[in-house]
């Protein structure tokens, strides 16, 4: 988009697509970071409030890598194939690192969370203003540019960006899960702490573990939210967190893939309560849902077969 | 405490050794104080001192004597020395000592907002008359873009002693909708922040436009810790708006309905931005981008008018300060120049009821009164009358736009036209 040609004007169903799409990406974001949320609360019972905020420094910390790379501007496809997974590895590594140090210095010892620590350093580093953050990934109206079809809705590469960097992660974190000999263990010790000790699993390295993947995961979300809306603030973290939180909640708080379709529904739902209601009232509505799946539905929508509970 | 005590105290000696300057002129009928509290240090010092000049200039104007009555100024800080920032307690303190003296006449003050709604009530006790240059949160004197019980929780007399020959803020959303018509805007859509300033200004402007023709869609609050603003930016597309009015400051994250409204197709001409002076920052520029802040045309409005685009009373007042003073006046700096005119004017034509006053406080009232009923006032913003709430009852603004700039930015605000 953002070319000088005037946008057309959206029917009643173009509408409805577009705030769809709208809905999907919002979703998606939140979708990954309840996932980290959910995972960290299955294993230790502990709801890391912070974990919204090293999502919000996982978007400054991706910006820091682009400029330490020289990237400013948008990426050539070189660049594309070689620079963005390094950075999407290296802030991963950083805010994976992060959370662990957290668990470390905070959880652990003090059992308090860092949240306000976190937004202080994001205030300190960047000012309080929101701050710009380059278009580094190239926004191409899909179906005007590559198919010609002049339609009023926009699929742009960024959307596609969203939902193809999402579900591989989401794919990827449900085969750590559920295959490999960490998540065993790591769903073991959401089951039985003690009994999986008595089997053999170091259960410090599994939380430790479980720490690093979850960091992981919220400073992926966090390069992806920088890409996609270009903008950061300090005070995003909480929000989100907030958001994830009820994410985790409705989707069965310990199941990944509750958190994950509890993403996606109130990506959906705050859309088009913004379309059709009032985003004034967005978040009255999504804690509405929320209170009557929880009523009908006291282990949030997929919470009842939690046996993928990690 | 003991070192802001000190400071006051070195303050008032020094205010009393200005004085010691006018002793030497004749005063038949003694001496009247006005009293100054806003900050006096830190990152306020430049501010602070711009302001104590104006005052000191109008005073100067006058010879320092007015009917008879020699004038003494007395300035006081009411930043606390722990932060620097104005500090309820220090202020509070400061207007108790304004009308505690049995000479003070009028205080002038405060620069910030909330300092005011700490000194107010004060000097409302005590009949007297209180001029801001620099407040300009509309509950201090309206209810509109108030909070509950504002403006009368200010007034415990009952009565108006609290004026500003600077316009409120809510006004900017009355200029504004008259210039986004004036710009061709045809149906405006209309977002704000949800909190006092931005919705305050908001709703003013949904009140103009409906008053001159211009279609509202709607006006509607969103949530600014949301950094997605796009379903909303979107519904505005659908709904065919034209110009998207933005109630809200740099800290409730304007930049990004400026960001994504690029996303979402809302550029220029079809559709452009305006919001009020809370934007008018570089700040707003570098978050939004200038390639999304030109796309989508931002205009701002901005409270009166820059110092060098004045004209009459305000030309003058701006060169004689820059020749007084040797720099460029600050924000506020003649708006206490003008505060301080207004003053004088009302002491001047209530000098034979302050003659005939039994005690101070008929002579504060006499006063009071006498400002309350200016009309006319050769201001440096035009010609202007207080209205009931102790308001300014002009509307002169000015229009600045978002341009290209050879700037690190690479764009900044440019003045682009008087409002009116």
């Amino acid at each position: 988009m953002g070319g000088p040609f005037e946008a057309p004007h959206l029917n009643w169903w173009e509408v409805l697509v577009q705030q769809t799409i709208n809905g999907l990406t919002r979703g998606a974001v939140f979708a990954l970071i309840a996932m980290g949320y959910t995972m960290v609360y299955g294993i230790i019972e502990l709801i890391n409030f912070a974990h919204g905020d090293v999502f919000m420094l996982g978007l400054f910390i991706s910006l820091f890598w682009f400029t330490m790379l020289g990237v400013t501007k948008t990426l050539s496809i070189a660049g594309l194939v070689t620079l963005l997974p390094l950075v999407f590895v290296l802030t991963m590594l950083t805010t994976a690192a992060l959370n662990v140090a957290i668990d470390r210095v905070a959880y652990r010892p003090l059992r308090r969370s860092l949240s306000f620590m976190l937004e202080n350093v994001a205030l300190l580093w960047k000012g309080p203003a929101p701050i710009a953050y380059p278009d580094v990934f190239p926004s191409v109206d899909i179906l005007r540019e590559w198919f010609g079809v002049d339609s009023a809705i926009f699929v742009t590469t960024k959307d596609v960006l969203v939902i193809a960097a999402t579900i591989p992660l989401m794919i990827a974190l449900h085969y750590f899960v559920t295959r490999t000999r960490w998540g065993k263990a790591m769903r073991a010790t959401a089951q039985d702490r003690e009994t999986a000790q008595a089997m053999g699993i170091d259960v410090e390295r599994t939380i430790l573990v479980t720490f690093f993947v979850g960091g992981a995961l919220a400073g992926a979300a966090g390069l992806i939210q920088g890409m996609y809306y270009n903008i950061g603030m300090w005070w995003m973290g909480y929000q989100a967190g907030l958001r994830a939180f009820t994410a985790a909640v409705l989707g069965g708080i310990g199941s990944m893939g509750g958190a994950a379709l509890g993403g996606l529904v109130i990506g959906f739902l705050s859309a088009w309560s913004d379309q059709y209601i009032s985003a004034r009232w967005t978040n009255a509505i999504v804690f509405s849902i929320l209170i009557l799946v929880l009523v009908f539905r006291p282990h949030g929508l997929l919470g009842e077969r939690a046996v993928d509970k990690a | 405490m003991r070192a802001s005590r000190i400071a006051a105290v070195a303050v008032v000696l020094f205010g009393l050794g200005f004085a010691g300057d006018v002793g030497a002129q004749s005063c038949p009928k003694g001496k009247l104080r006005l009293y100054t509290s806003w900050p006096m240090q830190g990152a306020m010092l430049p501010e602070g001192t711009g302001m104590k000049n104006g005052v000191d200039m109008a005073v100067a104007e006058a010879n320092g004597v007015v009917a008879g009555y020699c004038l003494e100024v007395v300035n006081l800080d009411d930043a606390s020395p722990q932060t620097g920032k104005w500090d309820g307690a220090v202020e509070a303190e400061n207007a108790n000592k304004a009308v505690g003296d049995p000479l003070a006449i009028v205080y002038i003050g405060t620069y910030n907002s909330g300092a005011a709604k700490v000194s107010i009530p004060i000097t409302n006790r005590a009949h007297m008359a209180q001029v801001t240059p620099a407040n300009t949160y509309p509950g201090l004197t309206k209810k509109r873009g108030a909070a509950p019980g504002e403006p009368d929780i200010y007034r415990p007399g009952g009565f108006v002693n609290y004026f500003r020959p600077i316009p409120a803020d809510d006004i900017q959303g009355a200029v504004a909708a008259k210039w986004a018509k004036r710009l061709g805007a045809k149906k405006v859509y209309i977002l704000n922040d949800q909190e006092l300033y931005g919705k305050g200004i908001a709703d003013v402007f949904e009140a103009t436009a409906k008053k001159i023709g211009l279609p509202v869609v709607a006006n509607e609050g969103i949530d600014w810790k949301q950094p997605d603003q796009k379903p909303v930016l979107t519904k505005i597309r659908a709904s065919g708006a034209d110009l998207v009015y933005l109630g809200g400051v740099i800290e409730t994250g304007a930049q990004v309905v400026i960001r994504q409204m690029k996303e979402v197709g809302l550029t220029a001409p079809r559709t452009r931005f305006m919001g009020p002076d809370g934007l008018l920052e570089e700040e707003l520029l570098k978050g939004a981008t200038c390639e999304s802040a030109l796309a989508v045309d931002a205009r701002i409005t901005f409270a009166g008018l820059p110092f060098e685009k004045m004209r009459g009373v305000g030309a003058k007042t701006y060169e004689t300060y820059k020749a007084k003073y040797g720099k460029e006046p600050t924000s506020y700096a003649l708006y206490a120049a003008e505060g301080t005119r207004v003053i004088i004017d009302a002491i001047k034509r209530s000098a034979s009821t302050i003659e005939k006053a039994k005690d101070v406080t008929e002579k504060r009232e006499a006063v009071r009164k006498a400002i309350a009923s200016t009309k006319n006032f050769e201001g440096i913003n035009g010609k202007w009358s207080f209205d009931e709430n102790g308001d300014v009852d002009y509307d002169t603004m000015s229009g600045f736009k978002a341009v290209k700039a050879d700037t690190p930015v690479g764009c900044k605000f440019a003045f682009e036209t008087i409002l009116e």
